[in-house]
C-alpha cells in the first residue's frame, strides 16, 4: 500500500491561513491503514486547526469529510459540491488523491496535507516499512521474494556490497542487509544456487526514469460509444 | 473584563481513577468546582479527538486520570491513555499551543490525596494560561 505521513501541523496551518473556507478530505484506503489520513485523522486535524484558529482569533470555517478512494474520480465526484463550495481543499490522501482532485477541478486550490512516502507494508502496529519502489520490472522470483532494489540502500542486484557486515547495512546499522535476508530466504527454499547466478544489468526504462508512466488495458477501456451511454467524459 | 472560572475537563476511568476521586470526596477534601469530570470505562477509551474537542469547545485544560500503569484494571488501558495524551500534546506543540493544557495522571484506588493535587495543578495551569485565545484569568 501507499504509506504517507501527515505534514507538520504548523506547516498545514500556514498553508491554510489565508483562506476563509477550508474542506479537509480524507481517504479510507491506504492512508487510513497507515493512520495518516483516514476518518479519525481528518477529525483530529480539523479539531486541532480549530483550536489553533481560536488561539489566534482567526475566523476560518473548516469542515472535514472522507471518501472511499480519493484517487478515483467517481468517489471524489460525490463530494463535488463540498469541494467547490470551499476556498481551498486540503487533501489528507496520498499525492494521488490530491492530484485527482486537482485534475478534476483545476481552478480550485488543492493542497497536500500528507507527505507521500513509499510503497510499504505494516510490519507491526504503528510500523510500516518500504518493500517496493515500483521499478516496473519485478525480479523477486529470483531473490527469494525479497526486493533488493527497495531494501538495499544501493539497490545491488548481485549480492551484498563490501559495506555489509554482521548482517547489517553500512548505511544504517539498524537495518538488515537485504542480501543477508535474500541469502537466508533462498537457503530455506533450497534455492541457494540462485545466489550464484548473475542478474543482468537492469533495464530501467520501465521505471520512473522514462518520465510519467501510463498503463493501458485495451480490453478494459470504454469505447466512445460506451462512454456516451454511461455519460462518461 | 469580568473574571470567569477556569474550565477544566477530566476524563476519569471508572475503576481506580474514580475510586481515588470518591475516596478524596469522602475524606472531606475541598475540590475546586471548576473541574468537570467525565467518567469513562477505561482511559484506553479516551481518544485524542475527545481531548481536542474539549479544548475546541471551551476547556482551558484537560486531564486524563487512569489506573496505575502496572495495576490497570484492563491491563494496558492506562498505557493507551498515556500514549494518546502524548500524541495530543505533540499536536498542540506543533501548533504553538501550550501542551501543559493536557496532562495524564495515574492513581491507585487508595490514593485519596492524588485527586485534589491533580485538580489544584490543572486549575492552576488553566488560571495561568487562561482561555485559548483569550485573556488570562
Amino acid at each position: 500500500m501507499i504509506v504517507a505521513k501527515r505534514k507538520a501541523l504548523n506547516e498545514i496551518a500556514e498553508m491554510l491561513a489565508p483562506y476563509k473556507k477550508v474542506t479537509v478530505i480524507g481517504c479510507r484506503s491506504c492512508v487510513a491503514i497507515c493512520l495518516a489520513g483516514g476518518e479519525k485523522e481528518v477529525k483530529m486535524l480539523v479539531s486541532a486547526l480549530k483550536v489553533k484558529n481560536k488561539k489566534e482569533g482567526r475566523k476560518q470555517q473548516i469542515e472535514g469529510t472522507v471518501v472511499e478512494r480519493q484517487c478515483e474520480k467517481e468517489w471524489v465526484q460525490e463530494i463535488e459540491d463540498q469541494i467547490l463550495d470551499s476556498d481551498v481543499t486540503l487533501s489528507m490522501a496520498c499525492s494521488l488523491g490530491a492530484q485527482t482532485i486537482g485534475d478534476m477541478y483545476p481552478k480550485h486550490l488543492t493542497f497536500p496535507g500528507l507527505n507521500t512516502g513509499m510503497f510499504g507494508v505494516p510490519e507491526e502496529q504503528g510500523v510500516w516499512s518500504e518493500k517496493c519502489v515500483g521499478c516496473g520490472n519485478c525480479i523477486i522470483h529470483t531473490t527469494g521474494g525479497i526486493c533488493p532494489i527497495a531494501r538495499c540502500a544501493k539497490s545491488m542486484l548481485n549480492g551484498p556490497c563490501g559495506g555489509s557486515a554482521n548482517r547489517k547495512c553500512e548505511v544504517n546499522l539498524e537495518v538488515e542487509c537485504a542480501w543477508a535476508a535474500i541469502y537466508d530466504r533462498l537457503k530455506i527454499q533450497n534455492r541457494l544456487d540462485l545466489i550464484e547466478s548473475v542478474i543482468q544489468a537492469k533495464d530501467w526504462s520501465a521505471s520512473h526514469s522514462g518520465g510519467r508512466r501510463v498503463f493501458v488495458r485495451e480490453d478494459a477501456k470504454l469505447t466512445p460509444h460506451q462512454k456516451k451511454g454511461k455519460g462518461v467524459q | 473584563m469580568p473574571q470567569t472560572k477556569p474550565k477544566v475537563i477530566g476524563f476519569c476511568c471508572e475503576r481506580h481513577g474514580m475510586d481515588a476521586v470518591v475516596l478524596a470526596a469522602r475524606s472531606g477534601k475541598q475540590l475546586d468546582a471548576s473541574v468537570r469530570l467525565l467518567q469513562v470505562p477505561c482511559t484506553g477509551r479516551v481518544d485524542g479527538l475527545h481531548i481536542l474537542k474539549a479544548l475546541e469547545d471551551g476547556a482551558d485544560a484537560v486531564f486524563v486520570l487512569g489506573c496505575l500503569e502496572k495495576n490497570c484494571y484492563y491491563d494496558t488501558g492506562s498505557i493507551e491513555g498515556r500514549k494518546r495524551v502524548g500524541y495530543v500534546k505533540q499536536m498542540l506543540a506543533e501548533l504553538g499551543i501550550e501542551k501543559e493544557r493536557v496532562e495524564m495522571f495515574n492513581a491507585a484506588s487508595s490514593n485519596s490525596w492524588i485527586f485534589p493535587e491533580i485538580v489544584a495543578k490543572m486549575v492552576d495551569v488553566a488560571r495561568k494560561l487562561g482561555p485559548i485565545g483569550g485573556e488570562k484569568r
